[in-house]
């Protein structure tokens, strides 16, 4: 049994698309969601920030692009205008496009705040929310949609784990 | 002279799904207005009601954030790229 010290779920081979899945998720490989969770992580004490770029449709992320939080606040972050450029551009030259935002949330819940809602740039994208309050980080995910907020599943993919 | 403006994703709907568009002008400023002019759905989004850039769009010339530069005054040439992104930010 590979040990990993967050939740790996191993369904990679029959993933669904979304023609048969309705329900939003964020579908992330289990390298990038360690590189994001890490991000936060060295981040401390400010909040930390990143953009995630992939397979609108699907929900799937194939890159992770860590930022500078602009801000460089333990309360609000602002993605760094030139890493948004750098990662948008990477992105568009391997013909994906960034579907989601990630950052920290150092001493709460991870649940958007009034602020993540006020300004969530885009309906289609997925808003992580990686919450450092506790000693084990917590990584949710959400939708937002003039101004409502649904929470959706975080599957991890982790590719080692599939059988054949 | 032309410069390639390139649109965020939410945009796109009013170009008909076009990433990039040619729009003629000699500054930032020029180039959203012409921009506002063909798809005046983007009006909201870009530009404040008295004509200053929406806090919630980054606007770049090249690799230069124009809040880094002259604002709407800073100048376009032939050439140059003109990139529009969401400002991603929050608490």
């Amino acid at each position: 049994m590979l040990h990993y010290p967050i939740t790996v779920t191993t369904i990679r081979a029959s993933k669904p698309g979304p023609r048969y899945n309705p329900v939003a998720m964020l579908w992330i490989p289990s390298d990038l969601h360690a590189e994001m969770v890490a991000h936060c992580l060295v981040g401390l004490p400010d909040e930390a920030c990143g953009l995630l770029a992939g397979d609108a449709e699907a929900g799937e992320v194939s890159i992770c692009y860590p930022a500078r939080n602009a801000a460089k606040s333990a309360k609000v972050y602002t993605v760094d205008p030139r890493d948004m450029l750098q990662a948008d551009k990477d992105a568009e030259s391997r013909g994906i496009e960034i579907i989601g935002v990630f950052h920290s949330h150092t001493h709460t819940d991870a649940y958007p705040s009034p602020t993540d809602v006020d300004q969530a740039p885009d309906p289609g994208w997925h808003y992580v929310i990686v919450s450092l309050r506790d000693t084990h980080p917590v990584v949710r995910s959400y939708t937002i949609v003039d101004g409502e907020v649904e929470e959706e599943s975080v599957v991890v993919l982790n590719d080692a784990l599939v059988p054949g | 002279m032309p410069v390639d403006v390139r649109l965020p994703t939410l945009l796109r709907s009013q170009t008909g799904g076009r990433s990039t568009v040619s729009v003629e002008g000699k500054t930032i400023g020029d180039i959203l207005n012409e921009l506002v002019a063909q798809y005046p759905g983007m009006g909201g989004q870009l530009l404040n009601e008295d004509g200053t850039l929406h806090r919630f769009v980054n606007v770049y010339v090249n690799d230069d954030d124009v809040r880094y530069l002259d604002l709407l005054d800073t100048p376009v040439k032939p050439g140059d790229e003109v990139s529009i992104l969401p400002a991603v930010a929050g608490g």
